[in-house]
């Protein structure tokens, strides 16, 4: 069996499991948002009953995110929400925005968007936050109402994004009928040459196979080539399995997730028994590709879907008016270090705007120190507006008031996820999406650069 | 047991994410609540570009389309996992999504909310139709008719799929069909 099989597998109680059929799977973990939380919760009442209880309190997280930094009343309703649900459910894994648990969140003016407006327990972006405060485990079952939840897969773990009618009924039961996907093959071989990014290596695979290319399979990913990428750079490309339309992405488990789950789930008192999963000799695959690491160059990803696969050398003609670094896949320490590294002592031409997708993030970028300044520093000081709230942001557009929100038709480079028409606002405006090194480089230039220019 | 949805098409072309069916500004309204599902009706495919399509699915101040069926080219709904889009449509009073194929979490949604029939069809619609033109879908022979010329189309059927819609999604038919009790508690 396949590393998803093998989970899914053990999950369902069964021996074996074979690609397309449809089995009950028991659920580790359900993660929850601000923007599906309330309508999972309300079909959880609706079908359960307004007295009934979740399976499992320490098996829901809720990790506002989306529309947080916001005067939006509606979106700060929603939070309230899940705050009250939280403290009816008696739930110990919700990471609320504000510490007052009987409080309301609202905008203070006088901070503004970039000075921090959030609370000690607020956790940023699920799917960076997850493993951030121990939720993610190799071998587990994930489920999470959001596309992108896929990222957990850097985990050596099965998870995948459902909607809120299949959410709420993981709710109230921990389980979920769930057609065992196909998986498809990728190993990396060789190491990343200088200015390339594991962005690059996610978007070369979706123009590899096309951006439906992997409709309900799975993606995984094994190989010497896997030794050489941090926690980071799988989650970089775990989370974009969903951009060919995978059902999830997954990782081979090894040392270096051992260690990073284990201090997670040992600092933040979460379960720290798991039981990974190896491959087998009898895996079979519907689809099996190499990829030379040591091959690749900077990729951008052409408006107006996360296909459209073009070399950055090739775009210098494309003249850009924004750019832009966060979310769950671009938004980590070492996508701004990638940011700052080509950015040090220099001006960027256009708009630049970064939000780290965590405030654990924003507080390495505020403490790690190159040469007499911070790495926070470097940015600001070459022109990038960065801010302390760290969320979703205009990855999705969001709320008018988003920070970075495009309000009008510009072009915009973008470290995130999506460039489908209208996704980071105006309908009209465009996305090219890239590693962080190459949006960096593109600011600098005003049109879309090769970083190699510069690093 | 509803067999046909008759009635002018909206067509569309391949990839429309659910940016597009409906855009992340909206995500603030929760679909379980009842004046905000109807709101998501009026918001449907509203994030279609004007240059695009200059004929809107449904008109500024509806909140009802007049198209119950949308004729869709390939990977219909990619993207993001919200409900909300499967719930738009059938707020809006859209049946049927007809395409050649859908993105796999936009599918499931439509089946488990039974909020639309998420129908794949053999040859490539979205070429052939126009916006506005009048078709007969008969989910009983799996055929698309289009009325100024009678012409016929096939479509695949549906399956197991179409009982679980018909009930009004994935609860419903779990109680109709006895897998879960058939009251919700109150």
């Amino acid at each position: 069996m396949t590393l998803t099989e093998k989970i899914l597998a053990r999950a369902s109680g069964r021996a074996r499991v074979e690609a397309g059929e449809n089995i009950w799977v028991n659920a580790d973990i359900l993660m929850t948002h601000d923007v599906c939380g309330p309508g999972t919760i309300g079909v959880f009442r609706r079908e359960f009953g307004p007295r009934a209880r979740v399976w499992n309190r320490h098996g829901i997280v809720i990790m506002p995110d989306h529309y947080i930094f916001t005067a939006d009343a509606k979106a700060n309703r929603n939070v309230d929400l899940l705050r009250e649900f939280a403290r009816e459910q008696d739930l110990p894994y919700f990471y609320d925005v504000i510490d007052d648990p009987q409080g309301r969140w609202t905008f203070n003016a006088a901070l503004g968007p970039n000075r921090r407006q959030h609370g000690r327990r607020y956790a940023g972006v699920c799917h960076t936050a997850l493993p951030q405060k121990g939720h993610t485990r190799p071998g587990e079952v994930l489920f999470g109402t959001d596309s992108h939840t896929c990222m957990a897969g850097a985990f050596n773990e099965f998870a995948t994004g459902i909607g809120n009618t299949d959410a709420g009924f993981v709710m109230g039961t921990g389980k979920l009928l769930v057609k065992v996907p196909e998986t498809m093959h990728f190993r990396l071989e060789g190491e990343l040459g200088r200015g390339v990014m594991a962005k690059d290596i996610i978007l070369h695979i979706i123009g590899e196979i096309g951006f439906d290319g992997a409709t309900y399979r799975a993606l995984q990913f094994d190989g010497p080539g896997v030794a050489g990428l941090s926690m980071d750079d799988r989650m970089t490309m775990a989370n974009m399995a969903i951009e060919a339309g995978g059902k999830n992405g997954i990782f081979e488990f090894d040392a270096q997730t051992r260690a990073y789950v284990d201090d997670r789930c040992r600092r933040n008192g979460t379960k720290a028994e798991y039981q990974p999963v190896e491959r087998d000799r009898d895996e079979r695959f519907v689809h099996d590709a190499t990829v030379e690491l040591d091959r690749l160059e900077p990729i951008v990803a052409c408006h107006p879907n996360p296909g459209q696969r073009r070399l950055a050398k090739e775009l210098s003609g494309v003249k850009l008016d924004r750019a832009y670094v966060g979310s769950c896949t671009g938004g980590k320490t070492s996508d701004f270090l990638a940011l700052a590294r080509v950015l040090r002592g220099k001006k960027v031409a256009i708009d630049t705007f970064g939000v780290p997708a965590t405030p654990e993030i924003v507080e390495d970028l505020q403490t790690t120190r190159w040469g007499d300044k911070t790495v926070w520093q470097i940015l600001e000081d070459a022109g990038v507006r960065m801010t302390e709230n760290a969320g979703c942001a205009a990855c999705l557009g969001g709320p008018v008031d988003t920070f970075g929100r495009m309000n009008e038709p510009l072009k915009c480079i973008s470290a995130t996820n999506r460039n489908f028409p209208g996704r980071m606002g105006h309908l009209e405006s465009q996305v090219y999406l890239a590693s962080p090194a190459t949006v960096g480089a593109s600011a600098l230039t005003g049109r879309i650069t090769d970083p190699r220019e510069f690093c | 047991m509803e067999s046909a949805i008759s009635g002018p098409a909206y067509v569309v072309g391949d990839n429309i994410d659910t940016d597009q069916i409906i855009p992340a500004q909206h995500l603030n309204l929760v679909p379980t609540i009842p004046d905000e599902y109807e709101k998501l009706g009026g918001f449907a495919l509203c994030g279609l570009p004007e240059s695009s399509y200059p004929v809107r699915f449904v008109l500024p101040g509806q909140l009802d389309t007049a198209y119950p069926v949308v004729v869709a080219g390939r990977n219909f709904g990619c993207g993001s996992s919200r409900e909300h889009a499967p719930i738009a449509l059938g707020s809006a009073q859209c049946r049927v999504v007809i395409a050649q194929s859908f993105a796999r979490i936009f599918f499931r949604n439509s089946v488990a909310t039974g909020e639309i029939y998420p129908v794949e069809c053999v040859d490539r619609l979205c070429e052939i139709l126009r916006t506005g033109d009048r078709v007969r879908v008969d989910l009983n022979a799996s055929t698309l008719e289009v009325e100024s010329s009678g012409k016929v189309y096939l479509l695949k059927p549906l399956g197991d799929v179409r009982p679980v819609v018909e009930a009004g999604g994935i609860f419903q038919y779990a109680r109709k069909t006895g897998l879960i009790p058939s009251q919700a508690p109150s």
